[in-house]
């Protein structure tokens, strides 16, 4: 299949969705690529980069009429109007709520993948293009406060990236998902605590209610008085960014610090006061800095990320590494950005749950062989009826000193499940060993039984449940120990 | 003075389960590990200090005579244990703890024949005579599988019998009617009452769980090893479980259960990583399609091979190298030489990994065991799903002793025996070199690898750790 390469329709582009190292990648998946003469050029790539990297330099008509087209964002009608049936467009689209656009897709009958639609999943960040393009915005955003600034930062030099640092995690600090913190601290950050914790299960953060807001706010207040440079990057997809510093907070500022909305658009941004696409500069001498295009301006970079998130999805999508698209709907990746599948509307995606300590638990308890998938629910699940059902009975039938040993018998074994859900892969042989040590608690059955002088079967018997379990629990504890030691070595 | 005992039980015990579930919890990850063998230590000894003054005190009059018993029972088998866990080689791990399964089936098996010498048919009344019957039946049905199961599995890992599976035919319908004669033993047993009418349906069950144990474990190949071994924790545990609800002791069932969910739960990760179903692994082993599929073998071509020395070349010039350990490593003993080639690559500034497929080696984890043993360090060993999509920018794989792990016929050929299993993919690599004793030799499933007839594959054949350490002398 031929994978087209168009110039950006949009005059403030300077991004193009693939770099000649991406086109190389594209290639040894299989396909064909062709390149929009010139389409490179404001990110500083050349025809002839892409020539040697294996591209073929075609006109505008024939990479639209690619049988797979991938570009930044939705292009216009003209650009749309080009591409044959049945092919594949590949870009941002902001599909939330925007049916227009996904009946437009429809009429067309061509298969639309939203890249800014990826979910949230550890497994898809390689190729979601909103973290990649933040990425670099927030790099250049620290880039276009620096040159706001008109002081340098705290030090010099080299100084500034340690201060970037910092400031990308003042970025993160401004986070109502509780789970942020640690990535903010890891990366050497201080989270700023917001009173509000937000449980995200797809991976964004959601809009606040009106509680919950007025309590960020203050917050944000606080923090933007303290700081000369502030750095936004709140966003909810499909809706309008959230305010995060009012008129009022602003007023607060020092002389000459600087906001960065990197949530500017038209609709609002972070920031009251911010105005896309311009710097702002305040009565009290604050510069509120706009930028819509942060990725623009570094063209280079960005397009090489972009590009790599497109060269990830189709590693995803071409399984064969045939050259050919295969797009698995029961992929939750490949669901979640499909929005036309060759005309056929498939938005929105079902949601998809990502948050870490529920899908632990959801891991427990599908510990059991993995039903397969054509089967019914009663199919699946009649075991765990049948199960349910015994027990009850067990409980039901059993004297009532014995239903206390059920009781306890069936938490038992619902904590050794949760006990045991995040092993490492490297410490199964150990854990196996420890279990088998605790096992050798089967002692306890055998000293009990000892006392039985007036049968000397049971004595017997007990004497030798007694030493073997005794084996058990010294060699399992001592080998343990041993292993234990040993991954203690290895990784000083 | 009793009464004050008791309670000194009770609190021993549930402070004994506490620390077993502080001891499985801190295992899961390795800052915690020591202190969760700590835990567990602690436990044993709560739970054993307790249990013996708690008996001591309570039958003083033959304290002395009990005492020496114990003291006697427990050293035999503490000086036994202590002499394996000190002798034992890292690479005989798996044999080890599929021993150390057999003992705690065996002593569970006599708990519950214990059981019903003191307490036969009679002793109780209506339901709980009943359900202590049942129970006994129940601890020495699941207490013989998992004795003989593991006797079995300790053989074929030992190599002391084949590790191909059995096949008789119809021996699911066999499997299926032992289990239902021993369940028609236990009704049998539960209408009995003394000593003399119990033990016929007792020794029978006895009788037909030891075979099925032992044809259970017959039937599964060598391929499936560290499932079985996992599964037969999980039974040790439940058989441990199972002998607690005869004596009604709280902590035997806590303890067991505890093991033998968190066995179960080892066993479904396992079956994850082979991309197979715990029944079919429970019901057939791998060699079932092989021994069908044998006869329509695929040409491969020829192979190519390498010696040492220009496999040392061809190292030197690598920039990336990921070296996948298995089963023949352990056998070959070869971990330490590869930990010293590590180093040496390394301080050459060739960057050098780890890739371990979840079901290398004989039991779950054994690879990272050995690896440790020679002191690589864990950071630089990577899980089978955290690799394997960049074997493609990989310059050289070093194959050692992998077969199974990395053919690349599980992903291409439907009718594989091994079909659908997730292989690392090591063909993706710019060049392979891959470590085997001989060209004669199949992995334990069975299956001819065409990974070793490709192009960019490279065999250097011989004893693993005499090809890497001459690797290591000419670099």
């Amino acid at each position: 299949m031929r994978i087209g390469i168009p110039k950006e329709p949009y005059e403030a582009q300077t991004l193009v969705a693939a770099s000649p190292d991406t086109v190389g990648k594209l290639i040894k998946l299989g396909y064909d690529v062709c390149v929009e003469s010139g389409a490179g050029v404001s990110a500083s790539y050349f025809d002839d980069a892409y020539e040697a990297a294996g591209a073929s330099i075609l006109p505008k008509e024939d990479v639209w009429s690619s049988d797979i087209v991938t570009c930044l964002d939705t292009p216009t009608d003209a650009e749309l109007s080009l591409m044959k049936p049945g092919s594949t467009l590949i870009a941002r689209m902001s599909p939330w709520g925007n049916d227009e656009l996904i009946n437009k897709f429809h009429d067309m009958g061509i298969t639309a993948l939203a890249m800014d639609a990826v979910p949230r999943i550890s497994r898809a960040q390689s190729l979601d293009v909103r973290s990649s393009m933040m990425n670099v915005a927030g790099y250049r955003a620290v880039i276009e406060a620096a040159n706001e600034f008109g002081r340098t930062f705290t030090g010099q030099g080299l100084a500034a990236i340690g201060t970037a640092g910092s400031m990308g995690a003042q970025v993160s600090a401004t986070d109502v998902r509780p789970e942020v913190a640690d990535q903010v601290e890891s990366l050497g950050g201080t989270f700023v605590e917001i009173p509000v914790k937000q449980q995200s299960s797809d991976g964004y953060a959601k809009a606040l209610d009106e509680e919950q807001q007025k309590l960020t706010l203050a917050v944000y207040t606080e923090q933007a008085a303290l700081n000369d440079i502030v750095i936004t990057t709140a966003a909810v997809p499909g809706r309008p960014a959230p305010l995060l510093i009012t008129a009022e907070a602003v007023a607060g500022m020092k002389p000459g610090s600087i906001v960065v909305d990197m949530g500017a658009s038209p609709l609002g941004g972070n920031c009251e006061l911010s105005r896309p696409g311009e710097v702002v500069v305040t009565d009290n001498g604050v510069k509120i800095v706009g930028y819509t295009d942060l990725p623009s301006r570094m063209p280079g970079q960005a397009s090489q990320l972009f590009g790599q998130n497109i060269v990830n999805f189709l590693k995803l999508a071409t399984p064969e590494k045939d050259g050919v698209l295969k797009l698995d709907m029961e992929d939750e990746v490949q669901r979640g950005v499909a929005v036309t599948l060759d005309g056929d509307i498939m938005w929105p995606p079902p949601p998809v749950k990502v948050s870490a300590a529920p899908a632990a638990v959801a891991e427990a308890e599908a510990a059991e062989p993995e039903p397969k998938p054509e089967k019914s629910a009663f199919q699946k699940h009649w075991w765990k009826v049948l199960v349910g059902i015994l027990a009850v009975a067990l409980i039901v039938g059993a004297p009532p000193e014995m239903a206390n040993h059920f009781i306890v018998f069936m938490l038992a074994c619902v904590v050794g499940f949760y006990v045991i859900t995040n092993v490492t892969h490297s410490l199964h042989t150990p854990l196996m060993s420890e279990t088998n040590a605790i096992s050798g608690i089967i002692i306890v059955g055998a000293l009990l039984q000892i006392v039985n002088f007036d049968n000397p079967v049971v004595v017997v018997l007990a004497f030798i449940a007694m030493t073997i379990a005794s084996i058990n629990i010294f060699g399992g504890f001592l080998v343990t120990d041993r292993m234990l030691k040993m991954f203690e070595r290895s990784s000083e | 003075m009793l009464e004050m005992l008791t309670q000194f039980e009770m609190l021993a015990y549930i402070l004994a389960g506490l620390l077993f579930i502080l001891a499985l919890a801190g295992l899961s990850q390795q800052k915690t590990a020591n202190r969760g063998n700590l835990f567990g230590v602690c436990g044993m000894a709560l739970a054993l200090v307790a249990v013996i003054v708690v008996t001591l005190a309570g039958n003083a009059e033959i304290a002395a005579q009990t005492a020496g018993l114990m003291v006697v029972g427990i050293a035999i088998g503490a000086a036994i244990g202590v002499w394996r866990a000190v002798k034992v080689q890292m690479t005989e791990m798996p044999q080890l703890v599929a021993m150390l399964h057999q003992f705690v089936g065996l002593a569970a098996v006599l708990v519950g024949f214990n059981s019903f010498f003191i307490e036969p048919g009679g002793h109780f009344q209506g339901a709980m005579n009943a359900y202590h019957l049942g129970e006994v039946g129940l601890a020495i049905f699941i207490g013989a599988v998992t004795f003989t199961g593991s006797i079995v599995a300790f053989l074929k890992l030992s190599a002391k019998i084949s590790g191909k599976p059995l096949m008789i035919p119809g021996r699911n319908a066999i499997n299926a009617i032992m289990v239902l004669v021993c369940l028609a033993c236990i009704g049998w047993l539960i209408n009995t009452t003394g000593v003399e009418a119990g033990l016929v349906p007792l020794i029978i069950i006895t009788v037909v769980s030891l075979v099925l144990g032992a044809h259970l474990v017959l039937a599964i190949g060598g391929g499936d090893m560290p499932v079985v071994v996992s599964m037969l924790n999980s039974y040790s545990g439940w058989a441990a479980a199972m002998a607690g609800f005869t004596l009604g002791n709280d902590l035997l069932i806590i303890t067991g259960s505890l093991v033998g969910s968190s066995g179960a739960y080892l066993s479904y990760i396992m079956c994850k990583g082979m991309n197979r179903s715990f029944a079919s692994v429970i019901l057939g082993g791998f060699g079932d399609g092989a021994t069908a599929g044998s006869g329509e073998q695929k040409d491969y071509g020829t192979h190519t091979e390498i010696t040492a020395e220009e496999a040392a070349t061809a190292l030197k010039a690598a920039k990336t190298v990921v070296i996948t350990p298995g089963y023949g490593m352990a056998v070959a003993q070869a971990q330490f030489p590869v930990a010293d080639l590590t180093r040496k690559l390394k301080e050459r500034g060739v960057d050098v990994k780890f890739g371990i497929h979840p079901v290398a080696g004989r039991m779950p984890g054994h690879m990272n065991v050995l690896l440790a043993e020679a002191k690589v360090p864990y950071d630089a060993v990577f899980e089978m799903d955290e690799i394997n999509d960049d074997f493609g920018e990989v310059d050289e794989v070093l194959v050692i002793g992998a077969n199974d792990t990395v053919n690349p016929s599980a992903l291409t050929e439907p009718g594989s025996p091994i079909a659908g299993m997730p292989v690392l993919k090591v063909w993706e690599a710019n060049h392979v070199i891959a470590f085997k004793r001989s060209m004669g030799n199949a992995g334990y499933a069975g299956v001819v690898n065409p990974l070793f007839y490709n192009d960019n594959t490279d065999m250097l054949l011989g004893d693993a750790k005499g090809s890497v350490e001459a690797i290591i002398a000419a670099l």
